[in-house]
């Protein structure tokens, strides 16, 4: 058990050293001092605000991760989850404005209707590959551009609050009830800690992406549609014969995977309580990266998640003390993302070799003794 | 219509094209706008299509070879930041070389960790089109001091057409006969004159080399060594390896060579379209290429013609302010649609013909209930575009038999 | 003078596995000589390290008195060893000549192929040694006849004057078996060396010189084909009599399990690749279909499991009307089947067995139900089925791939036999396993058939067909031509049905 554990953490522990040598080279080469660099983004990440922003940015990476996960667990590539969400955000942060209701209602109805919006525009790539055959991974990114640069900009203009003067800030829906935000749940952390300074509030979606997480590993284990979804990943012609109906399965998948992708704007939204004209942007392909540094698992996605969410905060101390450019953490999230990928390429390799020596070993010390009988 | 397939292809798809203008000259003979056929038209989407047309070549060599190649995206955009560095520090022609350089540096990085290493292809893809931008922002920031923008960066420059297009020989004036025809406003005759000045006039010496890159490409492909053993290995590794052929440098060479297509394509967006390395200026064209190649079948010719139709689409849009031209675009659609729709009745395809006749419907309803579209649907279009011809043409495609799989010494 | 072919103490390992022990072999110049040995006998191993497909650990290779190490297949290649492999190494999309040139193109300067030259050399090598081929086919129009003619030509291009064929007869019926022969009289005629792989008895004494005989990777014999008989051969490659397929007792009852009528399939540009098929089976009764691969039997298959389209006709389960059932229902209603190539339909190679156990049964008890996965039952069956099918492996947690492949087929042998179907589709059940995982396999079936088991079997194997069918029916392309009795036809009988040379007028099988 303890081999085996080492097996899984062994390549994503090469992946970050090497992205530590490699970003420390990148940082010496422009006159940079690696170790202040590090020393600084760690002291700040030891404060608790800081923890407080990391877990409010990893978690819309982690939802990220779990809605490209699902896809990926049946070699679905759903690159459009950056579509998905806004389109999910913006709908409904609409919906949201236009409803007046008790607080337990207005806030499941919100995140509903993101996750059916989300989850129906997915369904858009999955509907056109097994009924056009066309690739999903061409058709999401098509998608995605039609979503950010089409859709979401004429929405963003149709639904502006009605105001005197219009501005480019005034863009984007009008601000939701009270009722409709999801609270913070600094009260749940300050039982632990002291209190949280500077205005900083953890947001209540830790708690719904925890779900998300849980509800993720149920699925895959326990449930049967986990079991059809894992085997059409894993072989689709041998789970063909044995019951899962490929078309359905690519539509459900792509479904649930921009559901949880719809989820991920609820992160901004109880925040700023409106669809903003600037929305936060990028947390889709974030995501993929996360679920694929996280290898689609539950627990490896969340500790990925907050490796990513450590090294997009940490930008803004290094951006303060100017020991090293900020951008240096973009480097270190896709390198680390590269070499992760090729690492569990190789440590597969090796783990199947292994596995067979191990099985024909421990075959050979039964056959010994008992000759093959016709 | 079986006449026509029967004709070489270097016959057939030019004839495609002077049907798909004529399409343009008729809708625009009753329409309010003049731009479908004007030479800045044609201009506009040489320039767009050059950078589609480089990375969807990239991926025919990569995917010819069995890789498939999401990564394009990124190396286009290394492309764009080193062809940049290069076009400032060492000027127009090193900036080309060394944004191929970057590419290349791409797809070397696509091939160690697919081919050596056996990651799926997609997953590689994403994993470089996630580095490529933070690599080029943290250099941009160290370099220019800024993650986004460099400074203005030096064009190669580009070439007037001799006698076709009022180029100079050795400093002596030729004659503009393109200018002159397209002047005569004869019906039709005017308009290819002008479409086909734009391409010869002003034209990028980049995109002159992208058009020779076709004839190029076939040849190498289906008429040498190295395109039969590049073949192979898309088709039937094994079979290639059984006779002795090193597939793994095969392959090597062929994803290494779409990154350096595809970085010549970035340096083509940075120191042409744009003229400065601008972050997010790639704009998906890798992806698009991609699209490009799928729509063209694999082959040089479809790709460019792919390209072709993407850049006009995109470098219409760029020109259309008032939403005129993209408003007659609604009634070419609706023409192609029912093309599409005859097409697929002849072939029996019924699902086809439907989809494309309500498609076809829906947008002639729309083009006469309107004068103008708005804007966020002339951005949208080259996308919704893409997404009709892959729901159109996916299925009639044939992509090389061993696409994807991974290859590994000693297997059989 | 010195032997074609030397090799001395070949040693290979595998993870866990001797593929070849202290291999020895001695080819003479211009003899036919025959290696036989059992599935997993360690044959492929020692011709891919004869071929420089792969390196020994051990031991020396001498060509014509020269000794040699092999990198790679160029290295073979220039020695003048050709290989034709078992599974066709052609690309369907590249032509015929362009095949065949592969890894020898003459080019000009600018690496531009010559293909006239190129096309010129194919005919001068085609004509010295008889054979025929249009060089400008695609590979894909051809038939697999055909096809092993490009494999050979292929070698012969090279050069090659040793040629080793790797289990060549598997995809023939007797009669192409019959000119293959002839093709390597001549071949041997014009001064060729052969080593052929077989493990049909019969074939190896027609055609063969001499013959060596490997055994758990091991040189058991090497003899001069001169009065030695099946019996003997056999004897040394399994160290018993083979075993043989034998139903016994007829169990056949009157309850028809599977009846199809009129069942017709067309592929995607309407051409009908099976036409008019009717046939039933009942309880107890095991249905043989015989016919060269591809012309129909995998869409017979597909139709009744439900992964094909069926465009006219009906499938009948135990008198329910099964033809618009979805995969699952019809596994539910009681379809057991046993794909033709189990790692491509049957096994979830990175999954455990248990998980492997559950596959095409995940929705009923014990593996679990419409909303949920057993895992305790799943793993409880899955140990069942290991003790009751002996499935050879540690334990149920390692992955389906790192058995052997008789163990992966007896995994899924049972996992669909203890779901107590009451039809049970078998193609090609003991495809490349072992003589003792066979044996089982047929012990399985025969049971199954004797506890009222319906049995649709589909096999290459012609005597594993006559000898465990109540009824066989000839299939050519796409439609039943022959209806025979496995008591009164031998396998030239059925090759004359599957090849079209012979037909039923009397309707039978109509």
């Amino acid at each position: 058990m303890i081999r085996r554990i080492a097996f899984i953490a062994a390549a994503p522990l090469a992946a970050f050293a090497l992205t530590l040598v490699i970003s420390s080279l990148a940082l010496v080469v422009f006159g940079s001092n690696p170790i202040d660099a590090f020393s600084d983004m760690i002291g700040h990440a030891s404060e608790l605000e800081t923890q407080v922003d990391i877990l409010n940015r990893a978690t819309p990476l982690y939802l990220s991760a779990v809605a490209a996960a699902i896809g990926f667990r049946m070699n679905l590539f759903n690159i459009g989850v950056e579509g998905q969400y806004l389109f999910g955000y913006i709908i409904a942060a609409q919906v949201g404005t236009m409803l007046a209701l008790p607080a337990i209602i207005h806030i499941p109805v919100i995140l509903i209707t993101a996750m059916i919006t989300g989850g129906l525009f997915a369904a858009i790539a999955g509907i056109l590959k097994v009924t056009r055959g066309v690739n999903e991974v061409i058709s999401t990114i098509m998608l995605n551009s039609i979503a950010v640069a089409g859709i979401i900009a004429a929405l963003q203009g149709r639904w502006q609050p009605e105001q005197e003067e219009f501005t480019a800030t005034t863009l984007g829906t009008a601000p939701i009830d009270d009722t409709g935000l999801l609270p913070n749940i600094n009260g749940l952390v300050e039982i632990f800690t002291r209190e949280i300074e500077q205005g900083g509030e953890l947001t209540g979606m830790l708690l719904v992406a925890i779900g998300v997480g849980v509800a993720y590993h149920l699925l895959l284990t326990r449930m049967r549609f986990g079991f059809d979804l894992r085997a059409s990943g894993l072989n689709p012609f041998a789970a063909r014969a044995g019951g899962v109906a490929p078309k359905q399965m690519i539509v459900a998948a792509m479904f649930l995977s921009g559901a949880v992708a719809g989820l991920i704007g609820m992160v901004e939204l109880a925040e700023e309580g409106r669809f903003p004209a600037d929305p936060i942007q990028g947390l889709g392909f974030a995501g993929i990266a996360v679920a694929l540094l996280g290898r689609n698992h539950p627990g490896g996605m969340a500790f990925s998640a907050l490796l990513f969410a450590f090294l997009d905060v940490s930008a803004g101390i290094l951006q303060s003390t100017q020991t090293a450019t900020k951008e240096i953490v973009n480097i270190m999230q896709g390198i680390v993302l590269l070499a992760a990928v090729i690492a569990y390429g190789i440590t597969k390799r090796v783990q199947t070799r292994e596995e067979a020596r191990a099985t024909a070993e421990a075959l050979q010390s039964v056959e010994t003794n008992t000759e093959v009988t016709v | 219509m079986s006449a026509i397939l029967k004709l070489p292809a270097w016959l057939r798809w030019p004839l495609y094209v002077l049907v798909g203008i004529f399409v343009l000259t008729v809708v625009q003979s009753i329409s309010d706008t003049e731009r479908l056929t004007q030479v800045a038209t044609a201009r506009e989407m040489l320039r767009f299509s050059v950078p589609i047309f480089l990375a969807g070549l990239g991926g025919l060599f990569s995917e010819r070879s069995g890789v498939v190649n999401i990564g394009l995206e990124g190396m286009l955009i290394l492309g764009m930041w080193f062809g940049a560095w290069g076009s400032i520090e060492y000027g127009a022609w090193a900036g080309l070389a060394i944004g191929m350089a970057g590419g290349a540096l791409g797809g070397l990085l696509h091939a160690i960790a697919t081919v050596s290493f056996g990651v799926d292809h997609i997953i590689s893809g994403v994993a470089i089109n996630i580095l490529a931008p933070a690599l080029t922002r943290f250099l941009a920031d160290e370099v220019w001091e800024s993650p986004t923008t460099s400074p203005r960066t030096e064009s190669v420059g580009d070439w007037d057409v001799p006698f076709l297009a009022g180029g100079t020989i050795f400093g002596n004036e030729t004659p503009d006969i393109l200018l002159s025809i397209g002047q005569t406003e004869i019906w039709f005759v005017h308009d290819v004159a002008q479409l086909l000045r734009g391409l010869l006039r002003g034209t990028h010496f980049v995109s002159y080399f992208a058009i020779l890159l076709v004839p190029i490409t076939t040849w190498i492909v289906w008429r040498t060594r190295f395109g039969l053993r590049l073949r192979i290995a898309g088709e039937d590794p094994v079979a290639g390896a059984a006779q002795g052929i090193n597939i793994t440098r095969y392959k090597y060479v062929a994803v290494i060579l779409s990154g350096v297509l595809a970085g010549l394509g970035g340096a083509f967006i940075s120191t042409e379209l744009s003229g400065l390395f601008q972050g997010g200026n790639s704009a998906g064209r890798g992806f698009i290429g991609l699209a490009a190649l799928i729509f063209g079948n694999w082959r040089p010719g479809g790709v460019l013609i792919g390209a072709l139709l993407f850049g006009y689409v995109f470098g219409l849009d760029l020109r259309d302010l008032d939403g005129t031209a993209s408003h007659a675009m609604l009634l070419v659609n609706t023409i192609a649609l029912v093309g599409v729709g005859a097409w697929a009745l002849s072939r029996n395809r019924t699902t086809d013909a439907i989809l494309a006749g309500i498609l076809g419907t829906l947008s002639f309803i729309w083009w006469v209930s309107s004068d103008t579209v708005p804007s966020w649907w002339s951005n949208i279009l080259p996308f919704v575009l893409v997404l009709l011809v892959l729901v159109f043409f996916a299925q009639r495609l044939r992509m090389p038999a061993a696409l994807g799989m991974p290859f590994r010494k000693g297997d059989s | 003078m010195s032997a074609a072919i030397e090799l001395t103490g070949i040693t290979k390992r595998f993870p866990g596995v001797i593929a070849n022990d202290d291999v020895n072999l001695t080819v003479e110049k211009g003899e036919i000589h025959a290696i036989c040995g059992e599935n997993g006998a360690g044959k492929s191993t020692l011709m891919k390290i004869l071929y420089g497909l792969q390196g020994a650990d051990e031991g020396t290779m001498a060509v014509n008195g020269e000794v040699v190490t092999f990198n790679s297949p160029n290295d073979a290649i220039d020695r003048g060893i050709g290989m034709v492999h078992q599974h066709f190494m052609l690309a369907d999309q590249l032509t015929v000549l362009e095949n065949i040139i592969l890894g020898a193109e003459p080019t000009s300067g600018g690496g531009a192929i010559k293909f006239k030259e190129a096309e010129a050399q194919l005919a001068k090598v085609a004509a010295e040694y008889g054979l025929t081929i249009d060089p400008n086919d695609l590979v894909e129009t051809l038939e697999v006849g055909e096809r092993q003619r490009v494999e050979i030509i292929k070698v012969l291009y090279r050069g090659a004057d040793i040629l080793i064929l790797d289990e060549p007869t598997a995809v023939l019926v007797p009669q192409e078996v019959e000119a293959l022969f002839d093709n390597m009289r001549d071949l041997k005629a014009a001064g060729a060396t052969i080593l052929f792989i077989d493990h049909k008895l019969d074939e190896v004494l027609e055609i063969s010189d001499s013959i060596t005989v490997l055994r758990h990777g091991k040189t058991v014999a090497t003899m001069r084909n001169d009065g030695v008989t099946a019996h003997d051969l056999a004897e040394l490659m399994v160290g018993s009599e083979l075993p043989t397929p034998e139903t016994g007792e007829s169990t056949v009852t009157d309850t028809v399990a599977l009846s199809i009528q009129n069942l017709t399939v067309v592929d995607e540009d309407a051409r009908p690749v099976l036409e008019g098929i009717d046939l039933s089976i009942r309880k107890g009764e095991i249905l043989g279909i015989a016919g060269v691969e591809g012309n129909g039997q995998g869409e017979l298959v597909d139709a009744i499991i439900g992964t094909a389209a069926v465009s006219a006709g009906t499938i009948g389960l135990l008198g329910n009307d099964i033809t618009k059932l979805s995969v699952r229902k019809r596994r539910e209603a009681g379809i057991g089947y046993v794909p033709e190539d189990r790692h491509r339909e049957g096994l979830l190679l990175d999954a455990p067995l248990w998980e492997n156990a559950a596959l095409g049964h995940q929705t009923q008890a014990p593996y679990g139900s419409r909303w949920f996965i057993d895992r305790k039952g799943t793993r409880r069956q899955t140990a069942e089925i290991k003790e009751q099918f002996d499935v050879r492996t540690p334990n149920i947690d390692v992955s389906a791939h790192a058995l052997s492949g008789g163990n992966q087929q007896k995994l899924i042998i049972g996992r669909e036999l203890t779901s107590n179907p009451s039809l049970l589709i078998a193609a090609h059940p003991t495809r490349g396993i072992d003589v003792g995982a066979q044996a089982a396999v047929w012990e399985q079936i025969r049971d199954a058939r004797a506890n009222g088991l319906a049995t649709l079997l589909i096999s290459a194997d012609l005597d594993e067909l006559i000898g465990l069918s109540d009824t066989i029916l000839v299939m050519l392309r796409g439609r039943l031509v022959a209806q025979v009795s496995p008591d009164d036809v031998t396998p030239r009988d059925l090759g004359a049905y599957m090849t079209g040379a012979a037909t039923q007028d009397d309707g039978q099988a109509a």
